[in-house]
């Protein structure tokens, strides 16, 4: 590990005796996971529990001319059949726009349809039974009406006048257009050599291996509604379930217990989620609603699906000049709630060209509506179209002029010592550390003798390539994401403390937990600013009547915000019991300090002066023995929001060694390597393994995954036997290093590191894949790679 | 839909007696039946691995078979192995490599690792890989599941017999 800043002078918290922080801790409570014992949302049964299934659109665009439910109103089991409708009076539609991003627009959405379907999968009717069995069988049952009406499918020719328009109030199919201009790109451009490409991104989407589920429980007698979701924003739906239901949110409980993968799939909130809350309110009983597989690759928000049009210019020495993009991406029917479809493209404008010096760069990007299932954030937003773009591009440059691929990076990449900086799309850069990591990645992949290798292989007519692929990526957001924009979706987060009875700790926070490592690390930095042993200190989130108010964990937050509210709150009850022991001992809170769970004296090595089950025991049961005026305060609370900064960039740089057959067209992955910099390193081995796992997500668009749509907009692979998802066989071992830049506006100094390994994969492996087809003559600037791609390619079919 | 007919089997060892639809499948049966939630449904046709259980000692895919079809046979569950003690050291391995994530995969992943390690006792890292490549998991990766699986089975070569 390369620490790029000299340990300040004095020991933080974070460097006390027995710190867990830095250390590989095994996870709290994963036996439950182990053992199949935990709690997901789809295991939930509540008594009176009735089931829902939605009957969805066979068409991509439809009018809806009559719903007949009559028959299956009639079988046994069936409780209600209710369509858009009739659930119009329960819940309102919604918009999903925010201020922020300009002349973003996008028509009413219905929990379920009303008049018409607009991709398909949308709901047309709810049908409710005593179980599921049962309301897939009157489902068969309710005969729909449709008349088939043109669907707007191709992207390209969304914005084309002879394309009906989608939603005629809004009088056109563009949904949202961002342009920027910075510096001088046609001066830039007018001496240097210019090299385009247009980059193509298949649509795909995130797979979580338990799909959406939700148990909503409309309590009539208490007025109050129990969402059971898993939700990695538990506030966020608590706020817009009340908003839509005409609720006040202290009517409105979400609980997240064990949530089967999220990947930024279950960020956002989903029309049938919502006609299940407003179908329990209807019915007055508890409505389970999982979604099958079919229905999880036709409602589960899609992402990517960008043409992204590219040039660089670069002179003779390897300077870069300029980038410009012109990117246009389609996002369904609507924009999605209450995040927006806007965003990812946004990111891409954002982020292309991010890690380097160049000063001019100019952008446009198109948001485009269509009938096809909705497109939102997933996984690294845009930042996996931003990093293949960029990256390619400055492949495509080095080969122009004939300059190894790292040395062009070394020219260009802003350097080290540059920071604070700002890139030409106005991100704010605190520090980043591309060349350290750079310098470590070609040690690590030993990269001279790599090339080597590659040269004497290709002797024996055998394409291997090396792919290498900077990154920024922003994590630990501000207000500056969503609410600027209106959004009611926190950008900080709480955490409250407490020493119990016994001595232990007591730990709710409003951050959540879908296996990153959010317990794990909360009690990692509690445990170690109070001087607990971890195993004393249990964890509570993903509740809102039982956590502070917060956002939760999603693009890459968790750590670095609910992290620091964490440490701030141990910092605090750390005080106030060292108040308490002063009183107690006769001592003075700077004379004493909490190690191995007991307070000892500073002053002469430590020694072990009371247990904290003993100070507990005092405090709460015999308050009688303590001096006049001390009210112990046993419980701190203490929140936090980056402020100085919108977003805390984190860099990286990661390299992809495979081989292609080019007999075959198939891509065998041998080796991927990644370096990247989050600043503090909280527990190294649940980092490392959000970088594995976030590589392999990338790893699988960049090879796989692709939902195929035809052109009247029917999905033709909405199962996993031919969407294809990344197996155990065809995924390389990924070996992952670090260089630390802490956060500065934080006393912990962690920024995120969940969607770093996501950002910049795909670009790696096409690169390599170019790099290894570069004697045939052969460029992609297309994923997933697939046989069919690289051989059609390469001429052969 | 024909009546319930009645199936006798025995599950993680308990005698089990159950009127049945014939089209109820064996994952859902566990779950909503016995209530034995640790079988995970992901795709419901045979792709994902999540519902793998183990009947008269074979790996099997809970989605893909009926409740009916179970009868005589004695089923496992990850419930049953848990108790049991079978798989202790491939689950304590699992845990101090943080071979999952959200844990959703983890039943099935830790059942089938579980058949590889009684089939080939020494198997190298691809063999591991080939033998999971029926089990997604989405949050991981792979490599720390192999991992697990490795070490597992180089601790069992080590004990003494």
């Amino acid at each position: 590990m390369t620490v790029t800043r000299a340990p300040a002078e004095t020991l933080s918290v974070l460097d006390r005796p027995n710190s867990y922080i830095g250390k590989t801790v095994p996870r709290p409570n994963l036996d439950r996971l182990l053992q199949g014992r935990g709690q997901y949302v789809s295991d939930l049964e509540l008594p009176r529990m009735a089931h829902v299934v939605f009957l969805r659109s066979p068409y991509a665009h439809a009018r809806i001319v009559a719903i007949d439910a009559d028959a299956a109103r009639r079988m046994s089991g069936v409780i209600a059949i209710v369509t858009g409708c009739e659930l119009e009076g329960v819940i309102a539609p919604w918009v999903g726009v925010l201020s922020h991003l300009k002349g973003l627009k996008s028509a009413p959405q219905h929990a379920i349809a009303v008049d018409r379907a607009c991709w398909q999968g949308e709901a047309v009717a709810a049908i409710v039974a005593t179980s599921r069995a049962a309301a897939e069988d009157a489902m068969e049952h309710v005969a729909v009406e449709y008349e088939e009406l043109e669907a707007v499918t191709d992207m390209r020719t969304a914005l084309d006048p002879a394309t009906p328009v989608i939603h005629a109030a809004l009088g056109d199919n563009l949904a949202f257009e961002r342009i920027l201009d910075a510096g001088d790109v046609d001066h830039a451009l007018s001496d240097s050599e210019v090299v385009e490409a247009e980059f193509v991104f298949g649509r795909h989407t995130g797979v979580t291996l338990e799909p959406r589920a939700v148990v909503a429980d409309w309590n009539a007698a208490e007025a109050r509604l129990t969402i059971y979701q898993g939700t990695q924003a538990p506030h966020m739906v608590q706020n817009i379930a009340a908003l839509h239901l005409g609720l006040r949110e202290a009517q409105v409980r979400v609980v997240c217990k064990d949530v089967g993968g999220s990947f930024g799939i279950k960020v956002h909130i989903y029309a049938d989620e919502m006609a299940t809350y407003a179908l329990s309110k209807l019915l007055r009983r508890p409505i389970k609603f999982v979604a099958d597989r079919v229905e999880s690759f036709n409602t589960d928000i899609h992402a990517r699906d960008h043409r992204c049009r590219g040039r660089i210019g670069v002179r003779p020495d390897g300077t870069i000049t300029a980038f410009e993009i012109d990117d246009l991406t389609g996002i369904g029917p609507y924009s999605m709630y209450p995040r927006t479809s806007a965003i990812e493209a946004n990111q891409v404008v954002n982020l292309v060209g991010g890690p380097y010096a160049t000063a001019n760069y100019r952008a446009r990007a198109r948001v485009v509506f269509q009938n096809k299932n909705v497109m939102c954030q997933y996984r690294a937003v845009g930042h996996p179209i931003a990093c293949s773009v960029t990256e390619g591009l400055v492949d495509l440059a080095a080969a122009k002029i004939g300059m190894d691929p790292v040395e062009i990076r070394r020219r260009n990449l802003i350097g080290d010592d540059a920071y604070p900086c700002a890139s030409p799309s106005g991100m704010k850069f605190e520090q980043l550390s591309h060349h350290a990591s750079l310098a470590k990645l070609l040690q690590m992949m030993d990269y001279d003798a790599l090339r080597a290798q590659q040269a004497g292989l290709r002797a024996r007519n055998i394409h291997r390539g090396i792919g290498i692929a900077s990154f920024i990526e922003v994590t630990n957001p501000s207000a500056a994401f969503y609410g600027v924009g209106g959004a009611k979706i926190s950008s900080q987060d709480g955490v409250a403390v407490r020493l119990d009875a016994q001595g232990s700790v007591i730990c709710q926070t409003s951050i959540t937990e879908q296996g990153q490592g959010s317990e794990s690390l909360t009690a990692q930095i509690v445990g170690s600013v109070l001087g607990v042993s971890m195993d004393r200190v249990r964890v509570i989130l993903g509740d809102t009547d039982n956590t502070p108010y917060g956002g939760g964990t999603w693009a890459s937050r968790g750590a670095g915000i609910g992290g620091e509210a964490a440490l701030q709150a141990a910092k605090a009850l750390r005080q106030n019991i060292l108040d308490v022991a002063a009183a107690i001992l006769q001592s003075t809170p700077a004379g004493l300090d909490i190690v191995n769970d007991s307070i000892v004296n500073v002053d002469d090595g430590g020694t072990p002066r009371i247990e904290l089950s003993e100070l507990a025991r005092i405090v709460y049961f015999r308050p009688d023995t303590l001096p006049p005026g001390v009210q112990p305060e046993l419980m701190a609370t203490r929140h936090f929001v980056p402020r100085q900064f919108p977003f805390a960039f984190t860099n990286g740089v990661q390299a992809s060694w495979l081989e292609v057959d080019i007999e075959t067209g198939f891509v065998t992955l041998l080796k991927h390597w990644v370096v990247e910099d989050c600043g503090t390193i909280i527990n190294p081995q649940l980092v490392d393994e959000q970088i594995r796992g976030g590589v392999v997500q990338g790893l699988g668009a960049a090879l796989f995954e692709k939902c195929i749509y035809d052109e009247r907009g029917q999905l033709t692979n909405a199962n996993m036997a031919d969407y294809l998802v990344p197996m155990s066989g065809e995924m390389p071992d990924i070996e992952v290093g670090h260089v630390v830049s802490p956060a500065q506006e934080s006393e912990l100094g962690a920024k995120g590191a969940g969607e770093a390994g996501t950002a910049g994969a795909a670009a790696a492996v096409a690169n390599a894949v170019n790099d290894a087809l570069r004697p045939l003559g052969a460029t992609i600037t297309e994923i997933p790679l697939t046989p069919q791609v690289i051989l059609t390619a390469l001429g052969r079919i | 839909m024909s009546a319930p007919v009645p199936v006798s089997l025995l599950v993680n060892g308990e005698p089990i007696e159950a009127l049945v639809l014939p089209r109820l499948n064996l994952a859902d049966f566990l779950r909503e039946s016995l209530k034995l939630t640790g079988t995970h449904v992901g795709c419901e046709h045979g792709v994902c691995g999540a519902c793998t259980v183990r009947i008269d000692g074979e790996i099997v895919r809970s989605c893909l078979m009926l409740a009916v079809q179970a009868e005589g046979a004695s089923v496992e569950t990850i419930e049953g192995l848990s108790d049991s003690g079978e798989i202790a050291d491939l689950q304590a391995a699992f845990r101090e490599r943080n071979a999952l994530q959200c844990g959703y995969c983890t039943p099935g992943m830790l059942i089938t690792a579980q058949d590889l390690l009684k089939h080939l006792p020494v198997p190298d890292r691809q063999a591991i890989r080939e033998h999971l490549s029926g089990n997604y998991c989405r949050c991981t990766g792979y490599q720390a599941i192999v991992d697990a699986v490795e070490a597992t089975a180089k601790m069992r070569g080590e004990r003494p017999a």
